[in-house]
């Protein structure tokens, strides 16, 4: 049987990972090969490099790392970050990358997504979406989470779907770093829309938010999240364990 | 020495760095010569399948696997490298495939409930069927990662294991000296490098 899968999300910034809360106040906390060989000893079913260095020598580091880290660590790795283009697309698939994720860069310059899609297959494309609740509605925010695009979030991911995303990260930046569990009713209303996988993102404070999440919404593929792992909050092997006593299939 | 044989389809950077991880000699080729010394060959793809059976012909490299194997060398394909071991694909119209192993690809949506999601992507265990070498170091439950939306039917007697998803799906097989994944061993952690490991001891 198919398993639900857990996250940790590697921010890295000039060769370090960081976190934010809320998506500012960034704070040193590892070197990221070590962080991801730990977690892929621990049972992470996936890792995600999201690289937020905008220079040229800050994006030569992170393809650096992803390279070390590919070598060293077997289980699927998803690329984030500054990726607008093709060639972006190709320059961190050929280091080992297996899906790559984008997120302004689609907003920018929507076609991406349908022209990854049928370069390298929906599978490869994930979309990841920051948004907001803004008077009632599920707005699209870009850069980090910063600025309202004004485009519905549910129509966006709609339309990424259509033309090839294979897969939809969700993140809320109105549970973001507030640690109180992942935006259920968000999540929903994109489960109810897509049919491509969906990895919840943004919120997750303790071991119950992640029983919470698959106990209520079945339909949600994956959790991910960073703080919380990165400052041993949660032990990924021990929420695998706590999710299998909640009778929800991991791997353990 | 393993060979990876390049025929410009494909991401082989964590096949490679797998192989070398479980210090093995590795090398990625399109060259005859060092094909025929190498004591074993692997057989990556991914992509599209009548795309990726046309480059494994122009590239000559169809006809050098299938020689190879005739020689009694073992070979292992991977996932869409499995699925061209094959008679016969159905995605996107009907293409021939090697022939090596009896048996054809057809879509994942023609035999798992419609609530399931295309493609089969994630963590899923292994259902052992038959006693293999590749499964020397390896348990039945062990969990394996898949992406794919294709799927080997019809080949039972090659069958070695399946897992479950809406249907049991062929996840490998075996036939004489032939070998395919239809996950991928080189994402599936210290379970996947176990696979390749006993593969390489064959």
């Amino acid at each position: 049987m198919i398993t639900k899968r857990i996250i940790p999300c590697l921010d890295v910034k000039n060769g370090r990972v960081v976190k934010g809360v809320n998506f500012e106040g960034l704070s040193d906390v590892s070197s990221p090969v070590e962080l991801a060989d730990f977690y892929s000893r621990s049972g992470a079913d996936e890792l995600v490099f999201y690289d937020i260095t905008a220079s040229v020598e800050g994006r030569q580091i992170f393809t650096d790392i992803l390279k070390e880290a590919a070598s060293k660590i077997f289980i699927p790795l998803t690329v984030g970050g500054g990726i607008t283009t093709l060639d972006d697309f190709e320059r961190v698939l050929k280091c080992g990358a297996d899906k790559v994720s984008v997120n302004s860069g689609a907003i920018k310059n929507p076609k991406i997504i349908g022209e990854a899609a049928k370069k390298y297959g929906d599978q490869c494309v994930v979309l990841s979406a920051d948004i907001k609740r803004v008077d009632g509605k599920f707005m699209l925010f870009k850069n980090g989470g910063r600025v309202n695009t004004g485009i519905d979030a549910l129509e966006w991911i709609k339309f990424g779907v259509d033309n090839g995303a294979g897969e939809i990260v969700v993140n809320s930046i109105d549970t973001d770093g507030v640690k109180q569990g992942f935006d259920l009713e968000m999540l929903e209303a994109v489960c109810d829309l897509v049919s491509v996988p969906v990895i919840a993102s943004g919120g997750a404070g303790c071991m119950q938010d992640f029983v919470e999440l698959f106990q209520k919404l079945p339909k949600v593929d994956a959790g991910l999240a960073a703080s919380i792992f990165h400052f041993g909050e949660v032990a990924i092997d021990e929420l695998k364990k706590e999710l299998r006593n909640n009778s929800i299939n991991v791997r353990i | 020495m393993i060979a990876i044989i390049d025929y410009g389809v494909g991401n082989i950077f964590s096949l490679y760095s797998s192989f070398k991880f479980i210090g093995k000699d590795v090398v990625l080729t399109n060259d005859e010569r060092i094909i025929n010394s190498c004591s074993h060959i692997i057989l990556p793809g991914v992509g599209a399948f009548s795309d990726a059976k046309r480059k494994l012909d122009e590239s000559g490299m169809a006809q050098v696997v299938k020689e190879q194997v005739k020689s009694g060398k073992p070979m292992m394909g991977i996932c869409l490298g499995m699925q061209m071991l094959f008679d016969k694909s159905f995605e996107y119209g009907e293409h021939d495939g090697l022939g090596l192993i009896k048996g054809s690809v057809q879509p994942i949506a023609d035999v798992i409930p419609k609530e399931l999601k295309i493609p089969h992507i994630g963590w899923n265990s292994l259902d052992i069927t038959k006693a293999c070498p590749i499964f020397k170091y390896v348990k039945n439950g062990d969990h394996v990662y898949f992406v794919h939306s294709y799927w080997a039917a019809d080949c039972e007697e090659s069958t070695i294991a399946t897992c479950e998803y809406g249907s049991q799906l062929t996840a490998a097989v075996a036939h004489e000296n032939v070998y395919g994944c239809q996950f991928h061993p080189e994402k599936s952690g210290e379970v996947g490098l176990n696979i390749l490991k006993a593969f390489c001891e064959v």
